[in-house]
């Protein structure tokens, strides 16, 4: 299956400032893949490019087989900028309208209703944009990224201003559209979330790709824990097999055990550990 | 599937619409729609005590034959063309002011860039909108100032689809310049910018008046030069000018139109240029967006 986004060697420079060094990345069909790193670390600029709306200073980008920003690539990406807006007079049918027809989308009606179904919208169809809330309006952005059944979706910080169940709601959302096979590249400092939902995460950080990989893969174990008569204690760096000797130890120092247990690494211990590694 | 021309042309409705649905719920709509109504009626009352003055007056004394029917209406008229130019570049500036950088910083126009309507297209849908605006609005204030003065006094311009024409165009300029202003610069600075640009065009035909006054044929150079640089002032002088084309002997010379600067006959090439002048500035602007980051 050939690949809905690759970007090659992809160099972004606003005067001076860096905010791309070189970036590679891939996005499968019907992929759904993270894209994580510090704040500036370059995500937002990244997807700006995918979608046309910031021209790169060298390398290239491919979207859906075609040159990124060109009418053909641009007519099946959906995107959700970071920091958006709607106009305030319109209601969020009208909006959704508008992006039917610019999209040159035939869905009518039954797409707008299946839409805003999808974001938990539904009752709000009649409302205005300026009368909704915050995380409102960007359920209505997200359902208007979705306008025209794209090929690939581009999310920058979807679920920022969401709502715990609105979270949930863009989770199962974005596992439906890998079921249909749509390619997403998601941008979100929500790592729990990520780790949940991504096939694969991709970690930025000053321009340059640090890791790659299964978010299950990136993820390393997070110790055992030791529960003493002194209290837990926590041995970093020893794994399952370490437990027995551990416990002998232990005792031979004269504590009492009454429970051990191999922790769970996180996908956030992980980003940290790398984050904070490629900082140093 | 549709072709790529009709598709454009769809395009340019979609936005079109869209840029004139965001106006009528401009809040400085209400506000140019109140200075319009407020002109018009101090102009019907102003025009109608003028003529009342002059025929009370009786004319010049002595054996020079003054119109004083024409002298007074086509000055009024002059003065009810500045402001509604006046008028008409409020409205162009609010409309146009934050097209492009002023929406981008909003987050409002990312949404419809990434759409597969071009920027040359997204561009072109805001001009054709509001200068079908500008045009509407000054044609109609002008058509209601020569009614106004028609009935007050009896004048009635010698050309009055001219004047309409030459206050159309110069606001179609207006609104042209705001564009380019707004693929540069913020709302503000370019409301600021638009303004200054619309005050030195004033500064240049007050500088050919002078320049006539004291017989100074190099500041009527600089004048000429400034009002073909920014052609809305050769425009609004042109049209001055027609007003009273046909008026003869001592009335053509001592009529002297405008607050701040006089009729001038531009020439027949002053249309071709402005076309020209519109043109080149579509390039630079289209030019300049379709490159920006946004
Ligand atoms: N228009 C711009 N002009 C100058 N510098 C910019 C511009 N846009 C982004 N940058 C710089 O590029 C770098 C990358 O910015 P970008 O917005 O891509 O980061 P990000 O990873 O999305 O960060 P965040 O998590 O805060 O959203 C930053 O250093 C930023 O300051
Ligand atoms: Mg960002």
């Amino acid at each position: 299956m050939s690949d809905a986004l690759i970007a090659t060697a992809l160099r972004k420079t606003y005067g001076s400032a860096v905010a791309l060094d070189g970036v590679d990345l891939r996005v499968g069909a019907g992929e759904l893949v993270g894209l994580l790193g510090p704040n500036g670390a370059g995500k937002s600029t990244l997807t700006k490019i995918a979608c046309g709306l910031v021209r790169p200073t060298a390398g290239r980008v491919e979207v859906l087989g075609q040159p990124c920003g060109s009418p053909q690539a641009r007519a099946r990406t959906g995107y959700l900028a970071e920091l958006f807006r709607f106009p305030g007079w319109a209601t969020a049918d009208e909006v959704l309208v508008l992006h039917q027809r610019l999209a040159r989308s035939g869905g009518g009606a039954a797409e707008r209703a299946r839409l805003l179904g999808l974001v938990e919208l539904a009752s709000a169809s009649g409302r205005r944009v300026e009368a909704m809330s915050k995380g409102m309006q960007q359920r209505l952005g997200i359902a208007q990224a979705l306008v025209g059944d794209p090929g690939i979706v581009l999310l920058d910080e979807p679920t920022s201003a969401l709502d715990p169940a609105g979270r949930r709601t863009v989770r199962e959302l974005l596992e439906a559209l890998r079921a249909r096979g749509v390619a997403v590249l998601l941008n979100s400092h929500l790592l729990s979330e990520i780790e949940l939902v991504c096939d694969r995460v991709v970690i930025v950080d000053g321009g340059r790709t640090i890791a790659e990989g299964a978010p299950s893969d990136l993820v390393k174990a997070g110790g055992v824990e030791i529960e003493t008569g002194s209290g837990h204690r926590r041995f970093a760096h020893a794994g399952r097999e370490d437990i027995p000797e551990l416990i002998a130890r232990l005792v031979g120092e004269g504590e009492r055990i009454y429970g051990a247990r191999v922790v769970a690494g996180s996908l956030e211990d992980a980003y940290l550990d790398l984050v904070g590694s490629a900082g140093g | 599937m549709s072709s790529p021309r009709t598709e454009q042309i769809m395009d340019l409705r979609i936005i079109a619409g869209y840029a004139l649905r965001e106006t009528a719920r401009r809040k400085v709509l209400v506000v140019v729609g109140i200075l319009t109504l407020a002109f018009l009626a101090l102009y019907a009352y102003g025009s109608a005590e003028a003529f009342d003055e002059v025929s009370r007056f009786g004319g010049v004394p002595g054996d020079v034959d003054i119109e004083e029917e024409v002298l007074t209406g086509s000055t009024l008229l002059g003065l009810a063309m500045f402001v509604t130019l006046f008028l008409g570049t409020v409205l162009a500036v609010f409309v146009t002011l934050n097209a492009v950088r002023g929406d981008a910083e909003r987050g409002l126009l990312q949404p419809l860039v990434v759409r597969p309507v071009g920027r040359t297209t997204l561009l072109l849908a805001r001009f054709l909108a509001a200068g079908a605006l500008c045009v509407a609005y000054v044609s109609v204030v002008y058509a209601a100032a020569v009614a106004l003065t028609g009935a007050a006094g009896g004048y009635w311009p010698d050309n009055p689809a001219f004047g309409a024409l030459a206050l159309s165009a110069a606001v179609i300029v207006v609104v042209a310049l705001a564009l380019l202003g707004t693929t540069l610069l913020s709302s503000t600075a370019n409301g600021i910018a638009i303004f200054m640009i619309f005050g030195a065009g004033l500064a240049a035909g007050l500088i050919g008046q002078i320049g006539s006054a004291l017989n100074s044929s190099s500041l009527e150079r600089i004048s000429s030069i400034a009002s073909w640089a920014l052609p809305f002032e050769a425009l609004y002088q042109d049209g001055l000018h027609a007003l009273t084309a046909d008026v003869r002997g001592a009335t053509g010379v001592i009529v002297q139109l405008g607050p701040f600067g006089g009729a001038q006959d531009a020439g027949p090439l002053l249309y071709p240029y402005v076309l020209a002048y519109l043109v080149a500035i579509a390039v630079v602007a289209d030019r300049i967006f379709r490159r920006a980051d946004l």
